[in-house]
C-alpha cells in the first residue's frame, strides 16, 4: 500500500494507465485544467487535441471500433460536456466502449448555476450505460476501474465519470487495483443455457430454408465470434446476411454471403428473410430499418435469437428461442452441437433453397449505368475497392446518409473491425474524426472516410486536428449538392417539393484542404476518378477528395418505410408502380 | 400473435442505495413509455446499502418482459422480481386520510373508520385523520365513503409488496 500522497488528477492518470489507457482524445477548459497540468508532467499518455468536443468522442468511437479496446474522452464542463452527448448518444445506441471523463464544477458550487456548470449526471444518464460524479477523491481509482469494467463488458457502451475540480485537486494515496474486479451488482451472462443452445440446434438441423442474420454484437464479442460465425455458416450450408453494424462478420467475398440486409440492402438477403422457416439472429436486434413492417416480417420463421442483452431479446420481434450469452461463447457451443449433430438438413433441400436465392440474384439489384462522363456514386466506391482491395489494412468510415449505405453495398469487407459507421443513432458528421481516432490507433493504414458533401461540413474543424497530427486520413467526398437521403425521401414521399434539401454555398473542397495543409483533389467526369483515387492513396497527407457525382441519384433497393420485406422497390421503374402508404410517410 | 391483454403488475427491485438510482429507474420508464402507477423506495439493508424500490406498472406480457430486462440492465441493480406472476404475494398501502365535519357526517365517518379498522391518529374539534392500511382497492374504497363527509386532503405510500413465504428476494440469483 502506497502511503504517499498524490493529487485527484495523478490517481485520475495512474488509474487509466493501469487500465492500460496510451490515448486521449480530448480539449480542455477550466475544470479540468488540473488534469491537463497533471498530464503535462507525465509521458504515458498521449492526448489529441480535438476541435470541437463531438469529435472526441467520435474518434474514441472510432479508436475502439478498430481496435478492441475502450475509446477515451476528457472534456470539460458545461458545453464540454454537452457537446460530447451526441458522440455518447451515438456510442450507446451502437454499442461502442468509451469511457468519457468530464469537468465539473467544484462540489460546493454543484447546483448554484456556476460558470459553466451543467448537470452533467443527469443530461448524460440516458445516453450513457453508466454514469458516475465522484465526489470524494478516494472513491476515484475505483470508479475508474469500474467504469473500464461496465463500459467493456456485457453490451459494451458509453460511460461518464464526472470529475469535480475539486476532487481533482484533493490529495490521496494510489495503489495499482487488483487485475479482476468483481462488480456488487453488474455481471453478464456470458455462458448460453445449454438446453436452449440444444433447442436451437435441433431447430436447425430441421431447417429447410434457413438463414443467418447477424450484426454488430458479433464484432463487438471480438474477432473469435467472427471466426467462430465463419465457421459454422461454412459447416451448415445456410446463407447469411449481415446488418449495417455487423459488415465484415463474415466475408463479404464468400457464396454464402447474402449481402446486407434491411431497408437498403440487397433484394436477395432480404426475401431470404422473409421466406426463411428458420432464422438464426446473432447480435443482431431486430432493428426498424431490419424489419420493416413488423406484422409482416418473417412470417414463417422459427427465430433463435443469441444476444448478449436480455432487453434486446423480445422487443421488437417475438423470438422463439431466446439465448442470453456472449456471441462466441454461444456460436462454440453451438459448433460443437452441429458436429455431434446426426440428422442434418438434406442436401436436398438446401439446395431448393439456393436455387430459389440464385433467382433472386439474378435480379442483380445492386445494378446501376455508369454512362458518359457524369460520375455514378457507386461507380467511385466500386473503384475505390477496385484499387484498395488488395490491401490488408484498409479502414473505412463513413457520414451518414447516401453515401453510407453506396458504402455498406459496394465497398466489401472480409474482416472485423474495418468498418466504422454511425447505425443506431445515424450521426451526419461522424466519419471524418472517427477515421481521425482509427488513424490514430493505426498510422500506417489507409483510413478512408466515405463521406457526402453535407456530412462532412458537420465536423470539418476536425481537418485541423488531422493537420496538427499528420494524420493522413482520406476524405473521399460523393458530393451531389444534396442532402441526398433527405433529397431521395423528398422526391419520393413528399412529391418531388426538395425543401431546404439544396446545398447552397458549398466551399470548395480543394481550397479547403490546401487551407489546413492537406491535399485537395477533385473529379468531375468518370474517367476521372481512377487517377483521382490513386494519386490519394500514394499521397502520404490527409486528403479531400471531391468527387463531383451525378445529384439526382437515387438509392435502391429500397424497403419504403411502413412496407415488409417483399415489397422492395429495386430502381426508378418501380417507384411509379409501387405508391408508398400514407402509414409508412408517418414513419422515419 | 402475442398476448395483447395489459395486466398490472408489482415489481421489487432491489438497487444500490446512491444518488441517481431513482432517476435511473424513473428517467427508464419516463424514456420508454412505460407506465407507473405506483412507486414506493426505501433504504431495506444498511449493511450492505441496499434499498427496495417497488413499482406497480401494467402492459402486455411482452412489455412486461421488457421492463424487468430494461431494469436488469441498470447497473446499480441488484435484484428484480415480479411479485405478481413469480409466485404468490402481499401487497399493503398506508393512506392518511383528512377529514372536516361537524355533527352526524363526523359521527358517520368514524364509524366507516371502524368498518375499515382505520386509527384516529390526530383529532380537532371539527376534523379527523385518519389510518388505513391495506390492498390499493381497500383505501380506494375507504377514500370514495369519505369524500361526501368531508375529505380534505389523501396522502398515500403507494404500494409495498413482498413475496409469500420463506423465499427472500436475494435468495439464489435469478
Amino acid at each position: 500500500m502506497s502511503t504517499k500522497q498524490i493529487s485527484g488528477s495523478e490517481i485520475l492518470l495512474k488509474s487509466l494507465v493501469d487500465q492500460g489507457v496510451d490515448t486521449i482524445f480530448g480539449y480542455p477548459g477550466g475544470a479540468v485544467l488540473p488534469i491537463y497540468d497533471a498530464m503535462f508532467q507525465q509521458n504515458q499518455i498521449r492526448h489529441i487535441l480535438v476541435r470541437q468536443e463531438a469529435g472526441a468522442v467520435h474518434a474514441a468511437e472510432g479508436f475502439a471500433r478498430s481496435t478492441g479496446k475502450a475509446g477515451v474522452v476528457l472534456v470539460t464542463s458545461g458545453p464540454g460536456a454537452t457537446n460530447a452527448v451526441t458522440g455518447l448518444a451515438d456510442a450507446f445506441m451502437d454499442s461502442i466502449p468509451v469511457v468519457c471523463l468530464t469537468g465539473q464544477v467544484p462540489t460546493h458550487l454543484i447546483g448554484n448555476d456556476a460558470f459553466q456548470e451543467a448537470d452533467t449526471s443527469g443530461i448524460t444518464r440516458p445516453c450513457t450505460k453508466h454514469n458516475y460524479l465522484v465526489k470524494d477523491v478516494n472513491d476515484l481509482a475505483r470508479v475508474v476501474q469500474e467504469a473500464f469494467y461496465v463500459a467493456q463488458s456485457g453490451r459494451p457502451g458509453p460511460v461518464v465519470i464526472d470529475l469535480p475540480k475539486d476532487v481533482l485537486m484533493a490529495m490521496s494515496t494510489y495503489t495499482t487495483p487488483e487485475k479482476k474486479l468483481k462488480h456488487r451488482s453488474y455481471q453478464p451472462q456470458v455462458r448460453g443455457d445449454h438446453a436452449l443452445i440444444k433447442q436451437a440446434v435441433k431447430l436447425m438441423a430441421s431447417a429447410k430454408r434457413p438463414v443467418f442474420y447477424c450484426g454488430g454484437g458479433v464484432i463487438n464479442s471480438g474477432p473469435t465470434a467472427s471466426r467462430r460465425l465463419t465457421q459454422l455458416v461454412r459447416d451448415t450450408g445456410f446463407p447469411i446476411t449481415l446488418t449495417l453494424m455487423g459488415l465484415g462478420a463474415y466475408p463479404a467475398s464468400d457464396k454464402q454471403f447474402l449481402g446486407m440486409l434491411g431497408m437498403h440492402g440487397t433484394y436477395e438477403a432480404n426475401l431470404a428473410m422473409h421466406g426463411c422457416d428458420v432464422m438464426i439472429a446473432v447480435g443482431a436486434r431486430f432493428d426498424d430499418r431490419i424489419t420493416g413492417k413488423i406484422s409482416e416480417f418473417a412470417p414463417n420463421a422459427k427465430i433463435i435469437h443469441i444476444d448478449i442483452d436480455p432487453s434486446s431479446i423480445n422487443k421488437n420481434v417475438e423470438v422463439d428461442i431466446g439465448i442470453v450469452g456472449d456471441c462466441a461463447s454461444v456460436l462454440g457451443d453451438m459448433q460443437k452441437l452441429w458436429d455431434a449433430t446426426p440428422n442434418k438438413p438434406s442436401k436436398k433441400s438446401l439446395n431448393a433453397w439456393w436455387e430459389q436465392i440464385a433467382i433472386w440474384q439474378a435480379r442483380e439489384c445492386l445494378r446501376y449505368k455508369q454512362e458518359g462522363d457524369v460520375i455514378k456514386p457507386q461507380y467511385a466506391i466500386e473503384r475505390l475497392y477496385e484499387h484498395t482491395k488488395k490491401r490488408k489494412d484498409v479502414f473505412i468510415t463513413t457520414e451518414v446518409g447516401q453515401h453510407q449505405m453506396w458504402a455498406a453495398q459496394f465497398f466489401h469487407f472480409d474482416k472485423p473491425n474495418h468498418w466504422m459507421t454511425s447505425g443506431g443513432l445515424g450521426t451526419m458528421g461522424y466519419g471524418l474524426p472517427a477515421a481521425m481516432g482509427v488513424q490514430v490507433a493505426h498510422p500506417d493504414a489507409l483510413v478512408v472516410d466515405i463521406a457526402g458533401e453535407a456530412s462532412i461540413l458537420m465536423n470539418i474543424q476536425e481537418m485541423s486536428t488531422i493537420a496538427q497530427y499528420r494524420l493522413p486520413v482520406k476524405a473521399f467526398i460523393l458530393n451531389n449538392e444534396y442532402m441526398g437521403m433527405v433529397r431521395q425521401w423528398q422526391e419520393l414521399l413528399h412529391g418531388g417539393r426538395y425543401s431546404e434539401s439544396y446545398m447552397e454555398s458549398l466551399p470548395d473542397f480543394v481550397k479547403l484542404a490546401e487551407s489546413f495543409g492537406a491535399v485537395g483533389l477533385r473529379a468531375t467526369k468518370a474517367d476521372e476518378v481512377d487517377d483521382v483515387i490513386k494519386e490519394m492513396i500514394a499521397i502520404d497527407k490527409p486528403v479531400l477528395a471531391d468527387i463531383l457525382v451525378d445529384k439526382t441519384e437515387n438509392c435502391f433497393p429500397m424497403i419504403p418505410s411502413g412496407s415488409a420485406h417483399n415489397e422492395m422497390l429495386l430502381g426508378p421503374e418501380d417507384e411509379a408502380e409501387k405508391q408508398i402508404s400514407e402509414e409508412g410517410m408517418v414513419l422515419v | 400473435m402475442s398476448d395483447q391483454t395489459e395486466r398490472k403488475h408489482t415489481i421489487a427491485v432491489l438497487v444500490d442505495n446512491e444518488p441517481g438510482v431513482l432517476a435511473r429507474v424513473i428517467g427508464l420508464f419516463s424514456g420508454r413509455g412505460y407506465n407507473i402507477e405506483s412507486l414506493t423506495v426505501a433504504p431495506v439493508d444498511t449493511d450492505d446499502n441496499l434499498s427496495r424500490i417497488n413499482i406497480v406498472t401494467s402492459g402486455t406480457p411482452m412489455i412486461i418482459e421488457q421492463i424487468k430486462a430494461q431494469l436488469s440492465r441498470l447497473v446499480p441493480v441488484h435484484q428484480i422480481k415480479d411479485l405478481t406472476v413469480d409466485g404468490p404475494s402481499v401487497e399493503r398501502e398506508l393512506a392518511l386520510v383528512k377529514v372536516k365535519g361537524k355533527g352526524e357526517k363526523r359521527v358517520e365517518s368514524l364509524r366507516i373508520a371502524d368498518i375499515f379498522r382505520a386509527q384516529v391518529i390526530d383529532s380537532s374539534n371539527d376534523s379527523f385523520v385518519f389510518e388505513v392500511v391495506g390492498s390499493t382497492d381497500k383505501l380506494n374504497a375507504f377514500i370514495d365513503l369519505m369524500k361526501p363527509l368531508g375529505l380534505v386532503d389523501v396522502s398515500r405510500t403507494g404500494v409495498v409488496a413482498i413475496a409469500r413465504g420463506a423465499k427472500g428476494i436475494r435468495s439464489k440469483k435469478k
